[in-house]
């Protein structure tokens, strides 16, 4: 049993989009304590990744907003949740349709949901329009027997 | 430099070397330099390397096909190369490795490597 187990983070910031890197850096550097492998470390990235460019280009449309963050550690499951007080998903089942986009033009590939929904393995979707959206995820960290390698230190995780 | 191009003049071939995390942030300038470079040299072919992306999400999928798309107008094709385990993953569940297809880039270039030429490449 991880000694660390049982944390919590919350991070507020503003939508600027270059605070999207800093999100998943802060979520991997403090998973980081659970021992993931890097494609685990990586999934969760990537996935807070989506979840925070929802809210800052669909949620606020690039207006100025807050994005909260947080993150829970539970025995070996991490629990992320990222809300905004923007304009909401009018229909929540098919913005998680893969391919669906509410912004063809800009090149949005419309595979946000789609991508958070496998890389975890959990995912639901909160949302009000006019008041803002949360979503919620979780992701077991499978215990290994593996090789030390395998593991990803704090270093790597902030390095990439 | 965050993104390097070479261009082949001998093939009409442009390659993009990103050296940065892919995201909806950095992905706007990597879409300003690579049409600029595009609409430059008209290439017949194009090749994104990925060998020094350590992240990408869904944002370098909408890049790659809008490149693609551009390509298909001018009769150009589009084509990646050195994914990293987290670029693949993406690339491979979106389905676009079937429509820009991966390629091994060392091979591609193997004959501009044998000749004493270098007049014909292009740093950007």
């Amino acid at each position: 049993m991880n000694k660390f187990s049982d944390n919590e983070i919350k991070i507020e910031f503003i939508s600027k989009s270059n605070n999207e890197a800093f999100a998943r850096i802060s979520v991997a550097a403090f998973v980081a304590q659970l021992d993931p492998t890097i494609e685990e470390i990586s999934d969760i990235k990537t996935a807070v990744s989506e979840a925070v460019t929802n809210s800052i280009v669909h949620g606020y449309e690039d207006k100025l907003g807050i994005v909260t963050l947080i993150c829970k550690l539970h025995n070996n499951d991490v629990y992320i949740e990222v809300s905004d007080k923007g304009k909401g998903i009018e229909n929540i089942e098919m913005a998680k349709q893969p391919l669906y986009t509410t912004k063809p033009n800009l090149e949005r590939s419309g595979m946000g949901f789609t991508i958070m929904e496998s890389f975890m393995d959990e995912l639901s979707v909160e949302s009000i329009l006019g008041l803002g959206t949360k979503v919620t995820m979780r992701k077991t960290i499978k215990q290994t027997d593996e090789l030390e390698d395998t593991q990803v230190t704090l270093e790597e995780a902030l390095r990439g | 430099m965050k993104m390097e191009g070479r261009y082949y003049e001998e093939d009409k071939l442009l390659i993009f070397k990103i050296n940065e995390e892919i995201d909806e942030c950095s992905v706007k300038e990597i879409r300003r330099r690579a049409d600029y470079e595009i609409e430059r040299f008209m290439p017949r072919e194009v090749i994104f390397d990925f060998d020094s992306v350590t992240f990408m999400d869904s944002a370098g999928i909408g890049m790659v096909i809008g490149r693609y798309k551009q390509l298909n107008i001018i009769g150009g094709r589009t084509e990646v190369a050195n994914l990293t385990d987290g670029v693949r993953k993406i690339f491979a569940m979106s389905g676009v490795l079937k429509i820009i297809p991966e390629i091994d880039l060392e091979k591609r270039l193997e004959k501009f490597n044998q000749t004493d030429d270098k007049k014909e490449v292009v740093n950007l």
